[in-house]
Formats: C-alpha cells, structure tokens, sequence
C-alpha cells in the first residue's frame, strides 16, 4: 500500500502529535472538537472533579450553619438552596459524571477496542451533560428572570411534590432543575447506549462475555439500569413542567393530583440510580483489589451474577424510600423482604473480595489503601442499609440525619474512596505521570480521619430525633456537640480533597514517569503506552483468558487452564 | 429471658454513655427526644426490635469486619518480599454456596421478625376509649381537631396519660392543607407523613405525662426547620380540666374592646378564627385560647405580651419565611392588639 506516488500521501503529516508544539487555541480545538474516548474520559471526570469542589464547597458552608444550634451563617432559603443544590450536584454531576467518565476512558480498552461504538454520539453526551450542568448553576443568576436577583432550587433534590408547583414554588427555581436534570439525562442516555453498544459489539477477538473485565461487566450493568431509571425521571420532570406550565394535575394535588405519585417515578429512579453510582466502585474494586492483592478475582461467575442479580432486585425496592407514606402494611412487608434481599448479592461480592485477598501479597500502595477501606466502608453501609430496610424501624430513622449518615456512607465512604482509588490507579494510564504516593497518602490520611469524624458521629443526631433539611435547631435539643464534631470532619474531608487537587497538579507537572504497566496489572488497558495512542492498539488484541497479561508474564501457568 | 433483655439494655446504654447520652435512655419526656427512650407501645416495640437487628448486624460486623483486619495485616506483602506471584485460587463452588445460603437464612429471620412488628403496630385494633385527633399540616404549624370532643386548637397538643390499667391511647387522622409534612414525635411513635389527597393514620398510648417534643420531618418549605411540635400527655384530670377550658366558648373581655376591634377590622380574622366572634378566618391557627398555650410561632418562643407583639409586629424576625404578614400596624395598635389576644385563655 505504501504507493510514494499516491498524492495523499505528501499530505499526510506523519510526526508524532507530541513532538509538534501546540498553540493554546489549537489544544483547546482538540479538546472541544475530539471525538476520541479517551479524551472524553477524561473531560468527563476533571468536568466532575470540578463539580465535586463545587458540590463540596456547598457542603461546607451547610455545616459551617449546623455547627451551633441557632446559627446565622446562612439564611435559611440559602441554606434551603445549598442542600437542594449540593445533593443534586453530587449525583447528577459529579456521580454520574465520574464514573461515565471512567467507563469512557476504561471500556474501549479493556476489552480491546479503538474507540466507542459511536464517538460522535460519545462527543455530543459529553457536551450535554455538560450543558445541563451549567444550566442548572444558571439559575444562581436567572431563576427570578434577568432583571431580579437569582433564586436557585430550593426543593431538595427530591423535589418532592406539590411543593414543586406553581403555587408553593413561584419564580424558575424549579424549572432550572427540572430542565436541566432532562437535559443531563440526555447526555446521560446516550452514553449509556454508547456503552452497551460497545461492549456488546467490540469486543476483540477471545473476549467472549465471559472473559471481560469485570469494570466491563458492571459498566454493561450500570449502562443497562441507567436506560431503565432515567426514562421515569425524565418522564416526571416532563409532567412537572407540563404542570407547572401547561395547567396540567398529575402532581397538583390543589386540584386533585397525587403527591405520592411523584415519590413512585422519583423513587422508581432514586433508587436504582443508587446502584448506577455504586456499581461503578464495585467495578473499580473489581481492578484493583485483585491486583495489589496479587491474585486472580474469586469466584468469577459469581461476581458477574451477583451484579446483574442487584441490578434485577434494585428494580422492585424503591417504595423503602416510602416507608413513612401509610402504604399498606403488606407492601410495607413485601418492600422491607425486596430490600434485605439485595443483601445477598451484595454479601456475595464482600465475601468474594476478601477471598481474593486471602493467601495474597497485598500491597498497601494508595490506590489498595482507598480500596481496603472501601471494603470496611461498604460493610457498614450495608449493615445500616439493613437496619433501614426493616420499615417500623424505619419509622423512625427516615428523614432523620441516621439515613443522610447512611447513605453518605455508601456515596462517599464507598463510591468516593473507591473513586479516588480508581483515579489514583488509573492516572499514571491516561497522562503518563504518576500520582505522588507521599502526597496520595497524606490525601488518604485527612480524607479518612474526616470522613470517620463526619459520617460516623452524623448517626448519632438521628437517633436523636434530629430531622433532615433543617437549616437550623434549638439549644436545648443535645444536638449541637455532635454537629461540631460533624462539621469539624466535613472542613478535614475538604482539605483533604484540596490536597488531592494539589497532587493532580504538581503530579502531571513534575511527576514520575509511568511508563505503560506501573502496577504490574493484567488487562488489555495496560499493553499500551501510557497515555495510550489515539487508536489505543496498532494491532488488534487477541485474548485467550480474563487475564491476558497473566498469560504474557507466565506463559507456563496461563489462566486459561482454570477458568470455568 | 428478662436477663437477656437487661443485658441488651446495658449494651446499648453503654454504647450511649460511650457517646456521652446516657440521658437519652431515661424514662418519661425527653429534651432530646431520642429513639432509645420510648414512652409509647409503638415507640418501645420498635425500640425492641431494633435491639433484635442491632445483635445481628453487630454480629456480622464483627464476624466479617473482623475478617477484614485478619486478611489486610495477615497477607500483607513484607518489605522483603521475593516479588514472586502467591498461589492463585479461582473460585470454589462449595464455599461460594455457603456465604450464599447463610445470608439467604438471616434474611428470612430478620424479615418474618420485622414482618410481625409491621402488622403488630400498623394493624393494632382500635379500642373504643380511643381519643380521636385530626391533625392538619399545613406550612409551618400544625392544626389540632377533637371531633369527639369539638375542640380546635393549634402547635400544642394535649392528649391523656394512658396506662396497662386504663388504656386510653390517641388515634390521629392525619392531613395536609398544602405540602407534604411529616408527623414525629420519636419518643411515642415513628412518623408517619402528612400528604394531600392521602389521609394517614397513627397511633400513640403515652405512659409518662409531661412535655414531648419532636418536629415536622419532611422538607416543607422555607421554615421546614422551625415547624416544631409540642405534645403534652396530661393526667386524667389535667386533661378533663384542659378539655372544659377548650370548650368554652371565646373570652369577651370589655376592657380590651379596642383590641378586639383592631383584630377584627385589620385582616387578623381573615385568617384567624376567634370562636364566639365574628373571626372565622380558617387559614391561620385558631385563636380562641391562644393565652392558654406556652409557646408561639409553633413552639418557636414563650406565650409572652412581649413576644407576642414583637411576633404580630414582624413574624419574618422571628420566624423568617413564616407564612404570616407583618401587618404594619401602628405601636397604640399593636399594644391593644396583644392586650386583647393575652385575655383569650
């Protein structure tokens, strides 16, 4: 083929993109114009770092008003705004955002692709996630209209109804955040698509279903479940803004709407989207547990099921969110039985983990650190999931600052650390500098010391009979020692992330040089220089096993032999 | 088995003392209206079955949790280590079926056990003496109705001591004239929510009289944070007397006509309601015996002249996002104003 004579051949520039200097208006052409996986990896994720200070900075200034009772840190419509807007950011854009992030940049490549199936649509999801994003802190400057001041959402992320409608939430707060969660939702769908079609159309040659990574197993889970959830929430953010616009009464209740209604789309989502944010860090303890532990993951098949089972179970648990609704008391039983089972699965996974440890050489650098106590944060998570699911319980502990401790357990304790994890892991993969370990465990130190101060004192207040979303309480109430100690760990969480932010910055400047398996891992990402090339494999991978790395380096004890 | 039960109790107050509450298990009302010290037959049967789940997932929290320490110091790699690759093991049928079979058991006993609870509490009969109550929700205070008795009153209510011998428990219908809010009380029940269109039920048998405290527990708005709750369990007679007190008709005190008249020509009864008046305002919270309440603004300050103008003069101050206007009245208004509404005991 390589005829000098064929004229676009001169036109080829053939020097290497890196030995060529860039105007900064051409790297950001590249940027905005790519359609390469990799690079809308990593947009999504420094997009979510982003929204993560954000969503983090707002936490803060909520807990610097909750320290003392009485407080007047913030008024309390900011103080209603904050709360709204840090827990929409945190699942909408930073969650969601992350871990799309890691699926874009992790898939094709671990099982042997060059891209996404559809880049262009990968391009356009990016850009409108991130446009949805934006839309929704527009409403800082434009929810009472140009000319007045700003009025962002202030009806919790929940938004429950009807004090979305018109008559209890004038101006365009809500409309802010109804329209721009349809418009992330699209981005959102159409990575989800992306993915699906990716990993069922992709693969390299070897890589049947049952040799894929299982970061890809649970990203085909987690990308499946987002098709299933997004489709009510965008559906009830379309029927609120019919509502509130249109004259329509599905939540209306002044003219006889239903305001459980919205709880059954809202939840029908809500919860699953639990699952579409935790599977993602299974997925990452899935990599990188087997790694420093030196072994192969155990009981393969099992972990692939057990994920599709609380993908199938995380369907029919939603009204636990409903405990407190007066449904009946058989639903109330059947949802308390649907919930503890999701347990079981789950219990599967835990055991599987350690399995994989035991007998191992486990090395405690600090992506390993994050991950270990991932797997101790989850344990908890899950008991105090248990102790949510029993309903008369319940009764009590909902909407108490018990199931925010709860849950922040789950979205930070485990997805949080195993994100850091993951991000600590897989830095080195996608710029070619490795994270500074001494840095990574001074972040590692404060994060953890915070969070335990934050997230295991905020169980307390809740047994105590402090509710949820309030902006201030009485003196009297015994609540006031155990919010310092809270809003004292949430400040160290914060310094702590700053201190990563740092490592990012001074580690892609003057970091170690990674060269393209630092960690001395298994999967296809690794073959590759470190960042990969654009088009990820000169030649295209053939697997013989779930570890085809492992093949490579012992060719006289390859996996193949012992997978079943 | 009541040495067990002791036992259990002792666990719990003692991870309670570790955390420096110990108060929070005393019997009777509570500032700190924990959970852990129940007045009421729901509230303690959830408080039993919680310690029932407590020794479970203790239990496999220390079991597995335990094993997690074991794993990360046991296998750890030394700092001389060889670099060689440990045995790899890929899975094991049998011992993947045993982690799955014994969580499927655990789940089946603690499902049948909260099953029974659900059933007993949400489904538990009504008696005949039962007191009736409706209580509305609405944005930021709450509405109290007898309708066996004819009382409406507001914020604080007052419902009789019930006992093993003289069961007298409340059975509340529960309402919503706007948004959703959510009625708790932790030490005589768990919440239940008030919606529109969707009337719930509750039920409390308090065992100690005195003052309950407890608040709204779905975000409602802008003073989500201020819609606090006051429940007084009364003796028998306390609550006969507070009763006769309720049902008397509105106090027509002469010497405070000139209030009287502030209230009823400046909007006050378009919202209020005064019985034995003109004022059947049903908007805001009935005001027949507002005197005899302890608190204003939903149990936000003291029942004091003092308060009680600085609340009319400026509800916002005191209450910021209140629903209630500040009605811009002159200082000779408001003081016949607050004169006239401190006769209406």
């Amino acid at each position: 083929m390589a005829d000098s004579t064929l004229p676009i051949q001169g036109a080829l520039d053939i020097t290497p993109p890196a030995a060529r200097k860039h105007s900064i208006l051409e790297i950001a052409h590249s940027w905005i114009t790519t359609v390469d996986h990799k690079k809308l990896g990593i947009l999504y994720t420094v997009f979510g770092i982003f929204w993560l200070l954000v969503g983090g900075a707002e936490a803060i200034a909520i807990r610097i008003q909750l320290a003392m009772p009485n407080n007047h840190f913030l008024s309390p419509q900011t103080y209603n705004q904050f709360f709204t807007m840090h827990g929409t950011t945190m699942v909408f854009l930073v969650g969601m955002t992350i871990i799309f992030g890691f699926a874009n940049y992790l898939v094709p490549l671990m099982i042997g692709a060059r891209d996404m199936a559809f880049p262009r649509l990968n391009a356009f999801s990016f850009w409108v996630t991130a446009f949805g994003g934006t839309l929704l802190y527009y409403s800082f400057l434009g929810g009472s209209g140009l000319y007045g001041v700003g009025s962002a959402p202030d009806v919790g992320w929940f938004a429950y109804a009807p004090l979305t409608a018109r008559a209890f939430s004038p101006g365009h707060a809500t409309d802010y955040w109804a329209i721009s969660l349809i418009v992330s939702g699209i981005g959102t769908v159409g990575t989800a698509i992306n993915i699906v079609a990716t990993t069922v159309s992709m693969r390299c040659k070897g890589m049947t279903l049952m040799r894929m990574p299982l970061f890809v197993w649970l990203f085909f889970v987690v990308s499946a479940l987002t098709l299933i959830t997004i489709t009510p929430l965008t559906a009830a953010q379309i029927m609120l803004t019919i509502d509130r616009y249109l004259g329509g009464h599905f939540f209306d209740t002044q003219a006889g709407g239903s305001a459980v209604a919205w709880m059954h789309f809202f939840w029908i989502f809500g919860h699953p989207e639990v699952y579409v944010l935790i599977l993602p860090a299974f997925a990452i303890a899935n990599e990188i547990i087997p790694v420093f532990s030196r072994k192969a993951i155990f009981g393969y098949p099992a972990m692939a099921a057990a994920s599709v089972g609380i993908a199938f179970v995380s369907l029919g648990v939603w009204a636990h969110h409903m405990f407190t609704v007066g449904m009946t008391s058989v639903s109330n039983a059947f949802f308390t039985l649907s919930t503890m089972l999701v347990g079981i699965p789950t219990g599967i996974k835990i055991f599987n983990w350690l399995a994989t440890m035991w007998g191992g050489k486990i090395r405690f650098a600090t992506p390993m650190l994050f991950l270990t106590a991932f797997l101790f944060q989850f344990l908890i998570a899950g008991l105090t999931g248990i102790m949510l699911s029993v309903s008369p319980w319940d009764w009590q502990l909902h909407n108490s600052y018990f199931v925010i401790a709860h849950f922040h357990y789950v979205l930070v304790g485990a997805l949080v650390f195993a994100i850091f994890g993951g991000l600590y892991y897989w830095f080195p993969k996608a710029t070619g500098k490795m994270l500074s370990e001494k840095i990574g465990k001074w972040h590692f130190w404060l994060f953890i010391i915070g969070f335990h101060l934050t997230f295991d004192t905020m169980h307390v207040p809740g047994i105590l009979g402090m509710p949820r979303s309030i902006y201030t309480y009485e003196p009297d109430r015994g609540w006031g020692p155990w919010n310092l100690v809270v809003s004292i760990g949430g400040i160290i969480q914060g310094i702590a992330t700053l201190v990563f932010a740092y490592n990012m910055i001074v580690s892609l400047r003057k970091g170690e040089e990674a060269g393209p398996d630092p960690w001395d891992a298994w999967t296809l990402e690794w073959t590759t220089s470190s960042p990969p090339p654009d088009y990820n494999f000169a030649i295209d991978p053939v697997v013989g096993s779930r570890r085809p790395l492992w093949d490579l380096k012992h060719p006289e004890d390859p996996d193949w032999k012992y997978e079943a | 088995m009541l040495r067990l039960w002791k036992l259990r109790k002792g666990v719990v107050a003692a991870l309670l003392l570790l955390f420096g509450t110990a108060l929070a298990l005393a019997e009777g009302p509570q500032a700190t209206p924990s959970i852990y010290a129940p007045a009421s037959t729901p509230a303690a049967q959830i408080q039993s079955l919680s310690y029932f789940v407590l020794e479970i997932t203790g239990a496999i929290f220390l079991v597995v949790g335990g094993l997690m320490a074991f794993v990360c110091f046991r296998y750890r790699a030394g700092k001389n280590d060889d670099k060689s690759e440990p045995a790899q093991i890929y899975g094991s049928t049998q011992v993947e079926l045993a982690w799955t079979v014994i969580p499927v058991l655990i789940v089946v006993v603690l499902f049948l056990t909260t099953a029974r609870m659900i059933f007993a509490i949400q489904d538990a009969p009504k008696p005949k003496e039962a007191v009736d109550v409706t209580v509305v929700g609405h944005q930021f205070w709450w509405e109290y109705r007898y309708p066996q008795l004819g009382i409406v009153t507001a914020n604080e209510l007052h419902i009789p001591l019930s006992s093993k011998t003289d069961p007298k428990p409340t059975y509340f219908k529960l309402l919503s004239a706007d948004v959703d809010h959510s009625y708790w009380v932790p030490q005589l029940s768990g919440k239940t929510d008030l919606i529109p269109n969707h009337p719930n039920e509750l039920w409390m048998d308090p065992l100690y009289p005195g003052l309950y405290k407890g608040q709204c527990a779905q975000f409602c708005g802008a003073e989500h944070a201020l819609m606090l709750l006051r429940v007084y369990v009364d003796t028998p007679e306390q609550f006969q007397a507070w009763v006769a007190n309720q049902q008397k008709p509105g106090v027509q005190d002469p010497t405070v006509a000139a209030g009287r008249q502030v209230f009823e020509t400046q909007a006050c009864m378009n919202c209020h309601a005064v019985a034995g008046t003109a004022a059947t305002g049903r908007y805001g919270p009935d005001l027949t015996h507002l005197a005899s309440r302890d608190t204003l603004a939903s149990g936000v300050i003291e029942n004091n002249p003092k308060n009680l103008r600085q609340w009319i003069k400026d509800p916002d101050s005191i209450k910021p996002g209140a629903l209630m206007p500040a009605m811009k009245l002159s200082d000779e208004q408001l003081d016949q104003l607050t004169a006239y509404l401190a006769t209406l005991k």
